[in-house]
């Protein structure tokens, strides 16, 4: 059986559906952003995917830069919980809440 | 020149803004002589665009001068223009020329009075509206005017305010301007939607042509009218006149006699061609109108003994010789009477003022009397001005009114029989008063009724009072000699008390006699002095220091505009004398503003001499009956001064019984229909808006996981849309 | 072999994130995390891209998640959460119609099409083998993409800066967070880690343990 480009698409596809629902469903902030990691993963697989089946270096590329961006998003968001959780223990995504109209 | 016709209004533009700005250090005359001098200014331009214009062909007498445009806004394009043309410029020569010699006159009535300043911006402000609203080039600027002159008549009417009643009739004035104001604005609309313009060029001339349906020429012409009943006081909206007089005379003079009231005139006579187009019926409705306002508003004039009453009533009552002139189709007759009434009104109106001033503020007639050696040139001009009003030849009057009475008489005979029946009343009621002021006893130091009548009580009181005492001095001797035994002095005191108790009696009981038969007071006193018997001395203070104060003559600036009024209006009748066509100068000149829809007389000159002379003789009889009742007192002059006839009718009492009852009612239900429906709309959209927002905010629960379910959704939304785009 | 490879990756990936997804204690979630990003590594290497294979592992699974623990360690978040109540309505429904949605039209557009999904190439250099593959990224980043390089660059410094200023310790009372009906509903009695001393709603309270508002702050 060959692989062909569809599997990991589809791969990819599956992991980004799950990693949605998790952040839809999960209400720890920490686990919100790991589900995020986990589309981002999804993303970056399509692109190598896709960049080998095209011959083309320019999937792999927009792989690293994912990567760096996703590092430094990580790092920033980190920096917020440590901000919130500060106040108060425990806290989730649901007690930030303070935007309510 | 003419391109400066705007100079006429900017003059008093000017003045207001300067006295209003500018002018607490001008002081006392200085404030007034500038008013005066931007008003002479404002002539001086008249004569000179006037000048001008008269030079030029006929028909080249129209000009329009756009200053810039006002109002543009889509189809409606309104310019601040001016139209001089002859209509307007006969209206701008006598309000500036009269309008200065009002000012000049106000300078020596206003002296002292805390509000100099005021007045005379005041006036100034009135002059400058009054003039845009005869030069305006379209409906629009003469409304302008038309509402400026009713707001300053409120100013000054309430000029005096800090009395209420005079805060009351300014507020009547504007009050019931308005009424008619609303006429005009429909007549505007309408107007806009038949022409799609409101300037007069445009909508004079396409009616001039005959293309206007008849139904939409009536609805104007009607709409007009009711603006112009509302402002030049004919029934019913003439209620304001009366009352307007709490207002300083020369206010009078210069707004409810000369300009003011005649812009309804005016109005008329410009949409002469609209006029013209409508149904049969609206001329008639014009000329009854005024010739029923003319005789009822005479009627009146008859029993007032307020001098301005009887001025403003005789006001109405010309106003409405005119309205008939405009019904009869004899506008050229209409302007006449309008110049020569602008005359001799107001010369009418600065000598009661200057008698008033003379008088020190009292405008009751039966204090009046025998004044013409006291104040001799008032007296003089007044009856020159007396015998204009009367009719009587070669008077500027006689040749005015005459011209109405013969178109009258062409236009039914009915009309005509009104108008005599008015004149006659006229020389009657201006006879009247010219001899209760200036002819017969000096009245001024008698006592009045009042005072009169509180002679009496206080006698009567003093008697009972002295009987009183005498019988408690009684008690008191007669118990003073029961306690000392019979002691022969004490006897004799109480004897002596008994003889002055009988004498206080007496002497109250000859009082109340005298009081019971004492004869009644008259409301004047033309035979003599009444006859206040034994309580003379009871009479208050104010009367001896009435006998001592004597009325005196008005100062220069005062009696110089007199002068000039008086020649006016003997000389006015020459711009129209109807003997030959080259005599009718004010018809030739006025003749390109008519469109030809001046009526032809179709009188054979006798009828013209016999209709003439029965005028005269009319006004004679009124003149006569006058002069016997108040001079010669062969008739009782109460068979005249009917308490109705003074009462006005009792209409007034009757109007505002109604506005307070069944008005208030409907009044109320159309503020609270306002207040609810139309402001509940506009609210409403607000409340509603707000209600809905307050049912979208739950949405925003502020919680990230519901949004991010929300970009989620979005997200499938886009795929599904962009996957549709596709073809598989 | 390949396929072989791939279907093993496969699961590991999966079960990765299925782990993530009902994992309730962070650090399992963390942990599921890594063997995610480790199946993904292998499968990058399936496709030749063997530096960012070695990236993935040094960096995201190496840096990031190390990040994470980091981060639970010393805030003490490692409650587990109650995952059989869902205090907001209807998000549970809304988030499996939204996942299944997403999958059936992801999979759609891959399986029912006619010649599978599309692609152009871009103006990028052509792919080498797994041999030189770290030679042709770096030539091409260095060269082509040199630009956006230094601009990541910054971006790394600025992430850096924001992170210490949004991390610093601030002097003084802090505004506690207003309380709200959607509370949070963590499990106080979580029948795995160390049983706490504190209980939660105490008011604001340091990292250290030491009680903040030492100068009596404001509480709730």
């Amino acid at each position: 059986m060959v692989v062909t480009t569809s599997w990991y698409l589809a791969l990819a596809a599956v992991l980004f559906s799950m990693g949605a629902v998790g952040l839809l469903v999960r209400r720890n902030p920490l686990i919100m952003i790991m589900c995020v990691e986990l589309m981002l993963n999804a993303v970056n697989l399509t692109f190598v995917s896709l960049g080998s089946d095209l011959g083309d270096l320019g999937g792999q590329l927009s792989v690293f830069f994912v990567l760096v961006v996703a590092a430094s998003e990580v790092v920033v968001g980190l920096a917020v919980i440590v901000a919130i959780m500060r106040r108060r223990q425990g806290a989730t995504a649901d007690d930030l809440s303070v935007l309510r109209g | 020149m003419v391109d400066l016709v705007w100079l006429i209004p900017a003059f008093p533009l000017a003045g207001f803004l300067i006295l209003t700005f500018g002018g607490r250090r001008l002081g006392e005359p200085g404030a007034g002589w500038l008013a005066t001098g931007a008003m002479a200014g404002s002539f001086l331009a008249t004569v000179g665009v006037f000048l001008e214009m008269s030079g030029r062909d006929g028909h080249d007498r129209r000009s329009v001068t756009t200053l810039f445009e006002w109002v543009p806004a889509g189809d409606l394009t309104v310019d601040v223009g001016f139209l001089a043309d002859p209509l307007s410029l006969t209206m701008c020569l006598f309000i500036t020329g009269v309008g200065a010699l009002i000012h000049l006159y106000s300078i020596g009535y206003m002296h002292g009075d805390g509000g100099f300043r005021r007045f005379f911006a005041y006036l100034n402000l009135f002059a400058f509206a009054m003039l845009m609203l005869v030069l305006g080039d379209n409906l629009l600027i003469t409304f302008l005017g038309w509402e400026g002159v009713g707001a300053c008549s409120y100013l000054l009417i309430s000029f005096w305010f800090t009395d209420e009643a005079n805060a009351s009739a300014g507020k009547k004035a504007f009050i019931t301007n308005r009424i008619g104001d609303w006429g005009f604005m429909v007549a505007i609309f309408m107007t806009f939607s038949t022409f799609g313009s409101i300037a007069y060029v445009d909508v004079l001339d396409t009616t001039a042509t005959g293309t206007v349906a008849t139904s939409t020429a009536t609805f104007i012409a009607v709409m007009l009218f009711v603006g112009a009943i509302g402002k030049s006081a004919q029934f019913p909206l003439y209620l304001w006149l009366p009352d307007a007089m709490a207002g300083p005379t020369p206010v009078s003079a210069l707004i409810h006699a000369a300009t003011m009231v005649t812009s309804g005139i005016y109005l008329l006579t410009r949409v002469n061609p609209i006029i013209a187009d409508a149904a049969d019926w609206v001329p008639t409705l014009i000329a009854w109108t005024g010739a029923g306002t003319a005789l009822f508003a005479a009627t009146i004039a008859v029993a007032q003994r307020d001098i301005k009453k009887v001025l403003a009533y005789s006001t109405i009552s010309q106003l409405g010789y005119m309205f008939l002139a405009v019904g009869c189709g004899a506008y050229v007759a209409a302007v006449f009477h309008m110049v020569t009434h602008a005359f001799f009104k107001a010369l009418l109106f600065l000598g009661s003022g200057s008698v008033i001033h003379g008088m020190d503020g009292d405008q009751d007639m039966a204090h009046y009397g025998g004044l013409r050696r006291l104040m001799p040139i008032t007296a003089g001009t007044f009856v020159i001005g007396w015998l204009a009003i009367a009719g009587v030849p070669p008077f500027a009057g006689f040749w005015s009114k005459d011209e109405i009475l013969a178109f009258a008489w062409n236009e039914n005979p009915l009309l005509w029989l009104v108008g005599l029946v008015t004149a006659v009343l006229t020389a009657f009621y201006m006879t009247r008063l010219v001899i209760l002021t200036f002819f017969g006893r000096r009245r001024y130091a008698d006592p009045r009724p009042d005072e009169v009548e509180a002679a009496w009580a206080s006698a009567t009181a003093a008697a009972d009072a002295a009987v009183a005492a005498a019988s408690a001095a009684v008690d008191a001797a007669t118990a003073d000699a029961e306690a000392r035994g019979d002691d022969l002095t004490a006897l004799e005191a109480v004897v002596a008390a008994r003889d002055a108790h009988e004498q206080a009696v007496a002497a109250r009981d000859g009082i109340l006699a005298a009081a019971g038969a004492r004869p009644e007071v008259e409301a004047i006193a033309l035979e003599g002095a009444p006859d206040v018997g034994p309580v003379v001395d009871g009479l208050p203070e104010a009367v001896s220091s009435r006998a001592d104060h004597h009325p005196h003559e008005s100062p220069w600036t005062m009696v110089l505009p007199l002068v000039v009024l008086a020649a006016l209006s003997v000389l006015g009748g020459l711009v129209q004398l109807p003997f030959a066509a080259s005599t009718r100068r004010l018809e030739h000149w006025l003749e390109p503003t008519l469109f030809g829809n001046e009526v032809h007389l179709s009188l054979q000159g006798g009828t013209l001499w016999v209709l003439a002379v029965v005028a005269v003789a009319g006004g004679a009889v009124g003149i006569l009956v006058a002069v016997l009742a108040y001079l010669k007192r062969r008739v009782d002059y109460r068979v005249f001064e009917r308490p109705i006839l003074a009462e006005a009718w009792r209409l007034d009492r009757r109007v505002a019984d109604f506005m307070g009852g069944p008005g208030r009612v409907g009044f109320e239900a159309t503020a609270n229909f306002d207040s609810s429906v139309v402001d509940g709309a506009v609210n409403g959209v607000a409340t509603m808006v707000r209600s809905e927002a307050g049912l979208l905010r739950r949405f925003h629960n502020g919680l990230v996981r519901t949004y991010a379910a929300g970009i989620g959704v979005g997200a499938v939304g886009l795929v599904v849309w962009f996957l549709s785009r596709t073809s598989f | 072999m390949d396929a072989a490879v791939f279907l093993i990756s496969a699961a590991i990936v999966l079960c990765g994130a299925g782990g993530v997804l009902v994992a309730r204690n962070p650090v399992h979630a963390a942990l599921f995390l890594v063997q995610t990003l480790f199946g993904v590594a292998v499968l990058f290497v399936l496709q030749d891209a063997t530096f960012l294979a070695a990236v993935q592992i040094i960096v995201y699974a190496g840096a990031v998640v190390i990040l994470f623990l980091f981060v639970i360690m010393l805030l003490g978040v490692d409650r587990a959460e109650d995952l059989g109540v869902e205090p907001i309505v209807g998000q549970r429904p809304v988030a499996a119609v939204v996942g299944a949605s997403l999958l059936g039209l992801l999979l759609t557009a891959l399986l029912v099409s006619v010649d599978g999904p599309t692609g152009a190439r871009g103006a990028n250099a052509p792919l080498g083998d797994a041999g030189d593959n770290t030679r042709r990224l770096g030539e091409a980043l260095f060269t082509d993409h040199v630009f956006a390089v230094e601009l990541t660059a910054i971006l790394l410094t600025v992430a850096v800066v924001g992170a210490v200023v949004l991390a610093r310790r601030v002097h003084g009372p802090l505004a506690p967070l207003p309380v709200v009906v959607v509370a949070s509903v963590v499990d106080d009695h979580a029948d795995d880690g160390p049983p706490d001393d504190d209980p939660p709603d105490d008011g604001p309270r340091d990292i250290d343990g030491v009680p903040d508002g030492a100068d009596g702050g404001a509480d709730t």
